[in-house]
């Protein structure tokens, strides 16, 4: 074993990498909660972006445009959930469930002409003096854009929700949908809004794995990380900022646990590569014990005749 | 302008027919799917729902079917106890995984003794395997409030892990000149879950249908299943009548991560043969779409099993003759729980024509 050859620098730097799919995806699904929707199919929509993105970049060469078709294919995805639970009134849970299980076998299907192909670089920024910074320029300046888009994300979302009028309403339909219907408001309208938003944030995140963090395109690659994602945001009790800062403890653990099994540690790679999953459990047990926080009517189905 | 009107009680002719529209609305979704990718679409669909119980090689495939619906009954009955009362396991695959672990272990242990004991020990621990993997979301959530949905379906993670650890290092055959596996089960006929393996029949296909029996005798007829009911049905009146939801949670979880680990076991000691890295094959997440499909009544779990066996094994078939992939069965699988949720609508809603303005 050698943990010297652990670089702290290198490993918060690629912390930062492996937090933003997670981050991506969580932000994404808070929006969907905060209006009282519980979106399950985030790993279905994440894997659909991943390959919709992935393709779209080979066919064209421009990974700009390959992250914009894996948020229109998230999107699209999330549309399904959002008229089954919207209109068809069908239980969350379970049309979350279906939304991942059909995605992961629509990815597969669309990937099978894509293994084993490199996928077009996505430049870094490369700032002339910044940059080269010694500690500072390869954690803070060095990144895919991407990744900055997704802090300033967190940033948007954490605005639109505490400041404007239209996340105060999105708010008030997530605590009371009959109060925000009583008031005039359309709950409908705003929860799809709500669920496509979801589905393009949970697409971006899956090109990010595809394009930027792996980058190839595997069968199943998202491995779980649209599930850590819900998980993420019970941790976050519901807070954007919150949501960032478990998507660097998270990523930080994989990335320590990916180290660790590269330095050749005691510990069997399989147990290893099981602690993100336990950590997650872990985590959720400590933030379950105050339930005050999540929206009121989360997962509730609304229908104005009741 | 069309609007909802909530039936008083949901239409029971609708609900027993929602999903046979539910597959024929699949059949042709997925026939212009096979058509998109180039195939012939009557053909495709002979191929898969035709061929494996009437076609000329039928006598090969029928067998298949029992081999592949065995593990969905057994998961799906489980599952369907906790759905039924708004308790989400989700992590089955795991239990069949942990299942598959203890029970494979137990019989290992023994080899290579002969004794008629062997067989029900590995039984139980199967059960035990499978029971103790549901029962850590149970726990959680009865002790903290933990959400059973992420933590079952994390441990499906952990429990992948699991099993690829113990493949390559624990049982692994110390005679498989370092190949990652243990033991196979074919060789150790103490071991072995098959009663008749021209026929398809081994031990899970019995186990099977004492669930069904068993699953609708504790619904219909038995105060714990009319708890399971009413708690479904309306959380605050249960908690009225005195229906302990702690108790609940822990046979559902419990009950159903028994059952996956039965299907585990019979799996791995049966049409399996050992414990693989690529031994976990999804049969934990098909039986979602099964308990649903099945309305989550034993009889129709049956049934809506034998139909998704056959998507598995008309799958193959399609795959091997028209080239079809297989990530095509699942899209198509996928599909019938989208529609089955989407005219489950009708079931309970009444779909009315109004003036616009009138409401």
């Amino acid at each position: 074993m050698d943990l010297s050859a652990i670089n702290p620098v290198l490993l918060i730097a690629s912390l930062m990498v492996a937090a933003t799919p997670l981050l991506l995806a969580a932000v994404g699904e808070l929006i969907v909660e905060r209006s009282g929707v519980l979106n399950l199919g985030v790993e279905g929509m994440m894997i659909i972006g991943a390959i919709a993105g992935f393709a779209i970049s080979v066919e064209t060469t421009s990974p700009m445009l390959g992250l914009i078709a894996a948020m229109v294919a998230g999107a699209v995805l999330s549309l399904l959930f959002a008229f089954l639970t919207q209109f068809a009134l069908a239980n969350q849970v379970a049309s979350g469930l279906a939304l991942t299980l059909f995605g992961l076998g629509l990815s597969a299907l669309m990937g099978r002409s894509y293994v084993g192909i490199k996928p077009p670089a996505m430049a870094k920024l490369d700032l002339p003096i910044l940059s080269d910074i010694p500690v500072l320029g390869p954690i803070l300046f060095s990144h895919d854009p991407v990744l900055y888009f997704g802090i300033a994300l967190t940033a948007a979302v954490y605005w639109f929700l505490k400041k404007s009028r239209a996340g105060l309403i999105l708010r008030a339909v997530g605590e009371s949908h009959d109060a925000a219907h009583a008031l005039g408001y359309n709950v409908i309208r705003v929860r799809i809004l709500a669920i496509m938003f979801g589905g393009a944030c949970a697409g971006l995140g899956g090109a990010y794995i595809s394009l930027i963090r792996v980058p190839q395109w595997t069968e199943g690659m998202t491995a779980g990380i649209g599930w850590i994602a819900l998980a993420l945001v019970v941790f976050a009790s519901w807070k954007p900022w919150r949501v960032l800062l478990g998507a660097y403890l998270f990523g930080g653990i994989n990335v320590l646990q990916l180290n660790l099994q590269a330095a050749g540690i005691a510990i069997p790679v399989e147990y290893l590569a099981m602690s993100p999953y336990l950590i997650t459990i872990l985590v959720l047990v400590i933030m379950s014990a105050d339930k005050s926080r999540a929206p009121a009517a989360l997962g509730r189905t609304f229908h104005a005749s009741q | 302008m069309i609007a909802l009107q909530k039936r008083p009680t949901p239409s029971r002719a609708l609900s027993l027919a929602t999903p046979l529209i539910a597959v024929l609305i699949t059949m042709i979704a997925g026939g212009l799917l096979f058509a998109a990718l180039g195939e012939n679409p009557f053909e495709a669909i002979r191929t898969i729902f035709w061929d494996p119980v009437f076609g000329e090689f039928a006598f090969y495939y029928r067998p298949q079917l029992l081999v592949k619906a065995a593990p969905l009954v057994l998961i799906a009955i489980g599952l369907s106890l906790g759905f039924k009362a708004g308790i989400w396991n989700i992590g089955a695959e795991g239990q069949y995984i942990m299942g598959a672990i203890c029970g494979a272990a137990v019989g290992l242990a023994f080899y290579p003794t002969e004794s008629r004991l062997i067989f029900p020990l590995m039984i139980v621990a199967g059960a035990m395997g499978g029971w103790a993997w549901g029962m850590i979301p149970a726990i959680l959530k009865t002790r903290f409030g933990t959400n059973e949905i992420l933590v079952s379906l994390m441990l499906v993670y952990v429990a992948e892990q699991f099993l690829a650890s113990m493949s390559l290092g624990l049982l692994r055959n110390p005679e498989g000149m370092g190949f990652p596996g243990s033991r196979n089960f074919s060789d150790y006929p103490a071991a072995n879950s098959w009663i008749n393996e021209a026929a398809g029949l081994h031990w899970g296909m019995a186990f099977a249908f004492i669930a069904v029996i068993f699953a609708y005798v504790l619904l219909n007829r038995h105060i714990l299943g009319f708890n399971i009911r009413l708690t479904g049905d309306s959380p605050h009146a249960a908690r009225f009548a005195g229906v302990n939801p702690t108790r609940l949670i822990l046979f559902c979880l419990g009950t159903s991560g028994a059952l996956a680990g039965l299907a585990g076991l019979f799996e791995v000691s049966g049409p399996s043969g050992q414990i693989n890295i690529d031994f976990a094959s999804g049969y934990g997440f098909t039986a979602i779409i099964v308990a649903f499909l099945g309305r989550l009544h034993p009889v129709g779990i049956l049934l809506a099993a034998l139909l998704m066996a056959l998507t598995y094994v008309g799958g193959d078939l399609a795959q091997g003759n028209l080239g079809l992939p297989s990530a095509a069965i699942q899209v198509f699988q996928g599909m019938l729980l989208f529609f089955l949720l989407a005219l489950d609508l009708l079931t309970n809603y009444r779909v009315v024509l109004k003036k616009r303005g009138a409401a």
